[in-house]
């Protein structure tokens, strides 16, 4: 029992990561049709931001005070990351509009750019950043021990998707992001500004990055090339959960995590690996679009 | 678009063109140290995945992100026979070390030459073939294809590492000695072993070209300016794609095995996500779309990372950033398609390729 509940909690904790990383591809993918291979390097920025918030809490202001430059730290990363996204936007990704494998290799170069500047400033060796003490420990449910470290970043996951619900589907903002995803010219004819939907859209999905980034320096010591481990499963999340709608990207993000964490526990890393992928191309035979695909009438949505 | 019955001067000057070429890359050995000769036919073996990349990005529109893992596969046949002609009878070394005392069945019969060439190009393409079946049919393509590809990569090199007692893991296969008796180090061995490169890249080049040329090159392009199009008039595109891709695949395959014989390693390493995208912007730079362009590009490009990479590793890959950027944004048609604006090219080119130029959808 108790194992079964680890893997389960380890099931889930998995996917909350790939949700918070795949939200932000899911919604470029979706609006734009852009795919941004430097995802995975604003999160590599949001983990070091917080890394440089933690520095600076260490350096200047008094220790009592330094257990919750965690807080702080969440705001700091998703505005460093929505910054570099904006930037992005305005000057690389808006002339790869409609050239989705031209925006792949583009952003790949991106990214690679940005991994090397990392290196130069922070050097290559992973850096650690010091978790706030009242994130260790856990909790015991059922006999297993649930870290709270983990149960924090689950509720962070799902305070961004709330924030991501209300912001697509309750604000006017999400609004126009809607229309123009789903008939990009029209909206444009009815006054809506499409390139500052883009740009604003790119750029949340940015800072998202950045606060994953900034949970990952929960897990572990953090590199200039964090981002990479994840990207190619966050994008398979996209893939398996469609796009245009939330609750695809959730149940991919579910499905990869539970399931990659189940195969990994029966058999092995690389074989659990394997399956996952096998079941992906699976899945895909059945709906080639993925869980939640928009329905449209144009043949080359 | 050009037959033999006309000769025009843009045919002949592409032909001498094409001939001194030839004769360049057959004469390379009286004018080039080993090593330089070693590199450039490393380069030659890239050319090949080039071209063969070439064949389903530039001509039919698909991006592949996996073409490492057929040139990877191509070159662990390769390297499992080395493996074994070096060791004689005798169990590979990482096996011993990972606790195995007895060869694995799948390893004996690659104690065979032919069968291991054979299997070199077999393998990444009944692989190749797979992946097209299951995504082609179902019209999954475009990005989603793309994105399919690299997660290929990782669980395939993953599974290489994870199976250390079989491939050896992160270090890969190495330590060979002999090739059909021969001993693989000598000088001759080498040269002899850079003319079969060369004679296989001119090889393959003329195969691209007749597909290319074809009918079945025509309906290729067709497919990438329009696949629904075709569709409409009646041919199966999935079908093309999957032949197209399943090519592609066996070429990186021949070029993985020649790759390992100048090398004399294959590693996880060296068919990861990073060289697959690598080999992805050899043809970006040449000039996706056009066959020469893809194997100059593969050569260019290596031959800088040889020159400047060790160097200067950080300024490499900043450069190599800038690349990638620079040729999708400014340069979609590389390095041939600046050389055809400024009229470089005499006979009267292609009109520019179009591909990738997906409308928004109105619902």
């Amino acid at each position: 029992m108790e194992v079964f509940t680890l893997q389960l909690f380890n099931g889930l904790s998995v996917s909350s990561i790939l949700l918070l990383i795949a939200l932000g591809l899911a919604i470029t993918f979706g609006l734009m049709k852009v795919i941004n291979m430097a995802h995975g390097e604003l999160i590599m920025i949001g983990a070091y931001s917080t890394y440089l918030t933690q520095n600076i809490f260490k350096d200047v202001l008094p220790p009592s005070l330094f257990d919750w430059y965690f807080v702080l730290a969440i705001p700091v990363s998703f505005l460093i990351a929505f910054v570099f996204g904006l930037i992005l936007e305005m000057s690389l990704i808006r002339f790869l509009y409609g050239r989705p494998l031209d925006s792949l290799l583009a952003t790949w170069g991106v990214g690679l750019v940005l991994q090397q500047l990392a290196r130069s400033i922070f050097g290559a060796p992973n850096v650690a950043v010091t978790s706030p003490s009242w994130l260790n420990g856990g909790v015991e449910v059922l006999g297993a021990v649930l870290p709270y470290k983990r149960l924090f970043i689950i509720g962070l996951v799902a305070l961004c998707l709330l924030a991501m619900y209300f912001y697509i589907y309750r604000s006017l903002e999400g609004r126009r992001m809607r229309a123009v995803m789903q008939n990009r010219d029209m909206a444009a004819c009815l006054g809506v500004s499409t390139r500052r939907v883009d740009a604003m859209t790119f750029a949340i999905g940015s800072g998202i990055a950045g606060i994953a980034g900034c949970a990952l320096t929960l897990l572990g010591p953090i590199g200039p090339s964090l981002g990479t481990y994840y990207i190619v499963d966050a994008f398979m999340v996209v893939v398996l959960g469609g796009v245009g709608k939330l609750v695809g990207t959730v149940l991919g993000a579910m499905g990869i995590g539970i399931f990659n964490t189940m195969f990994e526990y029966w058999t092995n890393a690389s074989l659990g690996k394997v399956l996952v992928f096998l079941c992906i191309v699976a899945f895909l035979q059945w709906k080639p679009m993925g869980f939640v695909a928009m329905r449209s009438r144009s043949l080359d949505s | 678009m050009l037959t033999l019955k006309k000769l025009t001067p843009a045919r002949i000057w592409l032909l001498i063109g094409y001939a001194a070429a030839a004769a360049a890359l057959f004469s390379a050995p009286m004018f080039l140290s080993d090593f330089r000769l070693n590199l450039l036919a490393k380069f030659l073996a890239f050319a090949i995945v080039a071209l063969g990349l070439d064949l389903i990005w530039g001509f039919t529109g698909i991006l592949s992100l996996g073409h490492g893992i057929f040139f990877g596969l191509g070159a662990y046949a390769m390297a499992m026979y080395l493996k074994l002609e070096a060791g004689g009878g005798k169990l590979p070394d990482f096996m011993g070390w990972s606790g195995l005392n007895q060869l694995p069945w799948f390893w004996k019969p690659f104690e065979n030459f032919g069968f291991a060439v054979l299997m070199g190009i077999l393998i990444p393409a009944v692989l190749a073939l797979f992946l097209g079946f299951f995504t082609f049919r179902n019209r999954i393509r475009g990005v989603y294809f793309t994105i399919l590809t690299q997660a290929l990569v990782i669980i395939t090199t993953t599974l290489l590492v994870g199976q250390q007692a079989y491939t050896g893991g992160t270090n890969g296969v190495t330590g060979y000695s002999k090739i059909l008796g021969q001993s693989i180090a000598s000088s001759d061995t080498k040269r002899m072993l850079y003319w079969i490169t060369a004679a296989v890249l001119i090889a393959v080049f003329i195969l691209c070209r007749y597909i290319v040329k074809s009918r079945f090159g025509k309906v290729l392009r067709a497919i990438r300016d329009g696949e629904n199009r075709v569709r409409f008039i009646g041919y199966n595109p999935a079908v093309y794609q999957m032949v197209i891709f399943t090519i592609s695949a066996a070429l990186a395959g021949i070029a993985g095995m020649l790759f390992v014989l100048h090398v004399g390693i294959i590693s996880p390493s060296m068919m990861g996500i990073v060289p697959s995208i690598e080999m992805v912007l050899w043809v970006a730079i040449g000039g996706r779309g056009t066959l020469i362009g893809a194997a100059l590009g593969a050569v260019l490009m290596n031959w800088a990372k040889s020159e400047f990479s060790t160097t200067y590793p950080e300024g490499w890959t900043y450069f190599l950033g800038a690349v990638f950027i620079v040729v999708v944004v400014f340069l979609p048609n590389g390095l041939m398609g600046l050389a055809s604006k400024f009229k470089l090219g005499k006979g009267k080119r292609r009109s520019e390729p179009e591909h990738d130029r997906v409308e928004y959808p109105a619902v």
